[in-house]
């Protein structure tokens, strides 16, 4: 069976939970779910609030076309996920990969390379709001996160 | 064609976009950055850092793609969402 695929690009929040049990509802065959959610740190205290920026329509056919990716690569049942835009408060979730298979490791792994594409890929970027009001700046990337999507590339 | 903007790249630019009409010389995305880049002094600030990506309608691509029919041609940071 074709792996049932689906993305949200929002401004609300989501309920991961609830998400989880929506995909896995009546799904018999189902043996393995794995759900991350990325979560809006608040940096020691320091954070007020992140601003994520996207690129309407971009962020949609992108996030698309590594889902894919991902299903031509493992054995998926299905595929969630949901990614935020707007401002965003500590303590807040961001982003949602939900992967279903027969068996674990293929879910465990299409989630990592999900999250791993999606930080260098998908046109998202974060700005960050401090609570001293001194500054707001652009969060840059990191060459950590160039370094895991590459690890997927052998 | 039409020129979007993200990010810094649409703060030191100082617009998010705008409708461009590059000559016919220009053939490829690192062209089109130089040509840009002499419109003023926002733009050669903006893609001096020499780290602006980019996506012609709405596929990333390299600077050396060729620009052909694009209808939009995106300039943003390197991602930083997840």
């Amino acid at each position: 069976m074709a792996c049932h695929i689906s993305v949200r690009v929002q401004a609300e929040s989501f309920d991961a939970g609830a998400e989880a049990a929506c995909l896995a509802h009546g799904r018999t065959e189902l043996g393995a779910i794995v759900t991350f959610t990325g979560l809006c740190r608040d940096e020691g205290g320091t954070l007020a609030a992140l601003e994520i920026e996207h690129y309407p329509g971009m962020a949609e056919a992108e996030i698309s076309r590594v889902t894919e990716d991902a299903s031509g690569r493992w054995p998926l049942e299905a595929i969630l996920v949901i990614h935020r835009f707007g401002e965003i408060k500590p303590g807040e979730p961001i982003v949602l990969v939900i992967t279903a298979s027969a068996h674990r490791a293929e879910a465990f792994e299409a989630a990592a390379f999900l999250m791993d594409y999606l930080k260098t890929r998908a046109p998202f970027w974060k700005k960050q709001h401090l609570v001293d009001e001194t500054s707001a700046g652009w969060v840059e990337a990191k060459e950590q996160d160039d370094a895991a999507a590459r690890r997927w590339k052998e | 064609m039409k020129a979007l903007y993200f990010a810094w790249v649409r703060e030191k630019i100082g617009k998010s976009e705008e409708e461009i009409s590059p000559p016919d010389s220009i053939a490829t995305v690192g062209e089109l950055i130089a040509w840009l880049s002499h419109r003023g002094e926002e733009y050669a600030q903006a893609f001096a850092t020499g780290t602006v990506r980019v996506a012609i309608d709405r596929a990333h691509v390299k600077y050396d793609a060729a620009i052909g029919r694009a209808g939009e041609i995106a300039f943003f940071p390197p991602m930083t969402g997840g």
